[in-house]
């Protein structure tokens, strides 16, 4: 059990987290509000699951918070001119998509560092957003919210459907030789080239996945209101990322699954609630976040000083 | 005779139970040029090494000049006059020779004001006394790696090194440019200061050096003034070892040609005109230094390097190598050296490591499969004989021996055709030796073609059936198997008539 061990003990903190809940502040357990908890993070989970998966790859990808943006602004867009609900989840798949092969090209291709390459991206996206579109809101049909169905199942169809892909992504990294194949590439690059494995491939496979995630996670929050707000990415980048390394996913790469960066996610998630139920100001919510990464990483960086003696 | 600048009396150092040094004695006299000869892994850097103070012996004492010196560390090295010069020469590439020179020689307390103008003085003398036209204000990039070896000499000369080791420093070097670096050997030993030499070079050694010692096997095969030796002297004291070890003999008649090479040569790396076949049953030996171009041209069979002249045959039929991923289709199998590094995944279970080159066949539908990627290492880890608690064993639990049959196994399960194998026995403990070569000749009796890569002498010329002697990117000669170790050092070194 010693190489689950990381991801049971976030687990074991969120447990914790969560009876401390139930015995000081049992209203966190009402349904309704839980609910609008989860289907506000569950376009985060999706985007998690690629930054899991990039991470694991020894990649990191800032630009998705950008992404997220300009794909829900595109979809926003389709949308009020009148294309139908399953097109535009189409088309705001392949915005993310193409925006992540852009960066598995400079990436992989050209075999530039991904900080750099995404945090160009992650500018330019931003700021060009702002220049084409003035920060102004786009209103959607009525008919695209919760694709017409009622707020309550529309809720619970996108719950299921982020854990559904969360399960997907978890049988895929343990049951596919792509799954073993990042992993490989992200423990030893050079000895994955020896073994026959194509590297670059690899990389630039996990940039594109990661932007059609985004691109899906975006759709997925826009169908939440009547508007899209333009700045609605901004910050994603650090909450996915926060989640996946919290989560046990090393940042160093190869190490890591998606069932830790869950509960990382989970973790971080029920921060704000907890200090709403305990009538602690909100202020402190940011600050207690920081903390806990800045643990899981001190936790990691004792782990491996250990290994390595 | 005054006392030596350097003694070491049996100076023993193993590393993870490997000897590298076994009680050498070594001394430098004051005005003198010491050459240090061997074959790779002999233990000249394990020596040079306890020297610098950056290994301690396990036994054995240093004096320095006269004075017993313990726990050496590489600043206390530095204060008692030690000062090395290595083939790479570690300078800071943006900053001016003047503040290179005053990096090395200036206590660093960071918070003092810096003397520019006092800087450059120094460093303009300093590179005056080795005749060195290089103005302080270059910057060290734009040097040539002559003359960075002489910025090099200047930050010795100015921390008041007596004793000065060189370590292969003609090795990048053009002709005129290893005169002029002679003349500044020569100086150093005029002013007192003593040199040690080390070179490949053995005619360096006769035209600079007063008196050379041999090492084989951590061991100092014997100490001579160089006027009472020649060529042929230095290369039997190099390589007259008795044979320890009883090699697997050739059992099988080599069939058809696997592999062909015509004038194989690359921009990309220092081979050219590789000419040489491989057949099927047979085990071809590369001999030769260390740079000679022997991985360069094992990477460019497996794809790695792109090859831009001649061309490569594989079964009698011209192939274009772009990536492993082809030369794996092709039947090329590359076992590479260094495999702490790349060789194996030491994260990854050995089963996920066995079964990583062949996932497409062994896993033929979507899903991996455990249960068969288990039976796939048991049946390896049996044949290997591999010792390991099983097949989830981390690739990083195992000695080195068994690290090498995980990679070993691994290119196995691709069924290749030639099987290029790198340094196979590097640092890998006796016992574990003679298996990895019982293997190898087993799988050339199946008839694989075999490229064994080997620094070991003894090695190549007691497993191969024919030996390709590399030196300086190309193939100096071909010799039969059994061949004659002072003839193949002589290849190698370039001393043959």
């Amino acid at each position: 059990m010693n190489r689950y061990f990381r991801e049971l003990s976030v687990a074991g903190a969120l447990g914790l987290l969560l009876a401390l809940l139930a015995v000081v502040a049992p209203a966190f357990y009402q349904p309704q509000p839980l609910l609008s908890l989860a289907t506000r993070e569950a376009p985060t989970l999706v985007v998690a699951c690629g930054m899991a998966l990039v991470i694991i790859c020894r990649q990191i990808d800032i630009s998705v918070g950008s992404q997220f943006s300009v794909c829900s602004v595109g979809a926003g867009l389709l949308a009020a001119h009148g294309w139908p609900a399953g097109l535009v989840l189409l088309a705001s798949v392949s915005i993310g998509a193409l925006l992540g092969a852009f960066n598995g090209v400079l990436i992989a291709g050209l075999r530039l560092p991904s900080i750099v390459v995404t945090l160009a991206t992650l500018v330019s996206l931003r700021q060009g957003l702002n220049l084409v579109r003035q920060g102004e809101f786009v209103n959607l049909p009525d008919g695209l919210q919760w694709f017409g169905l009622s707020q309550t199942d529309g809720q619970w169809t996108l719950v299921a459907f982020a854990l559904g892909l969360l399960l997907v992504f978890a049988v895929a990294l343990r049951y596919l030789s792509a799954g073993r194949f990042v992993y490989a590439v992200g423990t030893d690059t050079e000895a994955a080239r020896l073994a026959g494995i194509n590297p670059q491939r690899v990389t630039f496979a996990v940039f594109v996945l990661m932007g059609a995630l985004t691109g899906l996670a975006a759709m997925m929050n826009i169908i939440q209101s009547p508007q899209v707000q333009p700045l609605s990415g901004n910050g994603l980048e650090l909450k996915v990322i926060a989640a996946v390394v919290v989560g046990g996913v090393a940042i160093s790469g190869g190490r890591g699954s998606v069932w830790g960066m869950f509960a990382g996610l989970l973790l971080l998630a029920c921060v704000s609630p907890t200090l709403t139920h305990l009538h602690i100001e909100a202020y402190w919510e940011k600050a207690i976040q920081g903390a806990i990464i800045l643990l899981a990483v001190v936790a990691d960086g004792l782990r491996s000083r250990k290994e390595n003696r | 005779m005054s006392a030596p600048l350097l003694e070491l009396r049996r100076i023993t150092k193993s590393y993870a139970g490997v000897h590298a040094l076994r009680g050498v004695d070594f001394d430098l006299q004051p005005g003198e040029v010491h050459a240090l000869l061997g074959e790779n892994g002999a233990g000249k850097s394990t020596l040079i090494r306890v020297v610098t103070g950056a290994h301690q012996p396990d036994r054995g004492s240093i004096a320095i000049e006269g004075k017993r010196v313990t726990n050496l560390t590489p600043s206390a090295a530095q204060q008692l006059g030690v000062a090395c010069i290595y083939q790479q020469p570690a300078l800071f590439p943006d900053l001016t020779v003047a503040e290179n020179i005053a990096l090395r020689l200036e206590p660093s307390t960071g918070l003092r004001l810096v003397h520019w103008s006092a800087r450059r003085e120094r460093a303009r003398n300093l590179l005056a006394r080795i005749g060195a036209s290089i103005s302080p204000e270059t910057e060290v990039r734009a040097l040539s790696m002559p003359e960075q070896q002489l910025v090099e000499i200047a930050c010795a000369l100015g921390a008041g090194a007596r004793i000065v080791i060189m370590d292969e420093p003609t090795a990048s070097l053009t002709q005129k440019e290893q005169h002029l670096l002679f003349a500044v050997v020569r100086d150093l030993r005029a002013s007192g200061v003593g040199v040690i030499y080390i070179s490949h070079r053995l005619d360096e050694i006769f035209t600079l050096a007063d008196r050379v010692t041999v090492l084989r096997d951590g061991e100092s095969v014997g100490t001579s003034l160089v006027g009472d030796i020649n060529e042929a002297g230095l290369i039997r004291m190099m390589v007259g070892r008795e044979v320890t070890q009883i090699y697997p003999p050739a059992e099988t008649e080599p069939g058809e040609v696997v592999l062909a090479l015509k004038g194989i040569g690359s921009s990309a790396c220092p081979v050219h005109d590789v000419t040489f076949d491989v057949r099927a049953g047979e085990v071809f030996g590369l001999a030769g230094l260390v740079g000679a171009g022997r991985t360069e041209l094992a990477r460019i069979l497996f794809g790695l390097t792109p090859a831009d002249r001649g061309e490569i045959l594989l079964n009698g039929r011209p192939v274009i190598l772009h990536s492993p991923q082809e030369a794996v289709a092709h039947g090329i199998a590359y076992v590479p050296e260094d495999r702490r590094r790349h060789g194996v995944v030491l994260e990854m279970p050995i089963a996920q490591n066995m079964s990583m080159a062949v996932h497409r066949r062994i896993f033929p539908g979507t899903w991996l499969r455990f249960g068969t990627e288990r039976r796939h290492a048991l049946d390896f880890i049996r044949d290997l004989a591999v010792k390991a608690y099983g097949p989830d064993a981390p690739g990083g639990s195992l000695s080195g021996g068994n690290q090498q049959k995980v990679s070993l196994a691994r290119w196995l399960a691709t069924k290749p055709k030639l099987l290029i194998l790198d340094e196979p026995t590097q640092g890998v403990d006796v016992g574990a030796k003679s298996e990895i070569h019982k293997i190898v000749r087993r799988l050339a009796k199946q008839g694989l073609a075999v490229l064994l890569i080997s620094s070991d002498l003894p090695e190549v010329l007691g497993m191969s059936d024919r030996i390709g002697i590399m030196r300086g990117g190309t193939i100096a000669a071909v010799l039969p198997g059994k061949a004659d170790a002072q003839e193949v050092m002589a290849l190698a070194l370039g001393t043959a008539k």
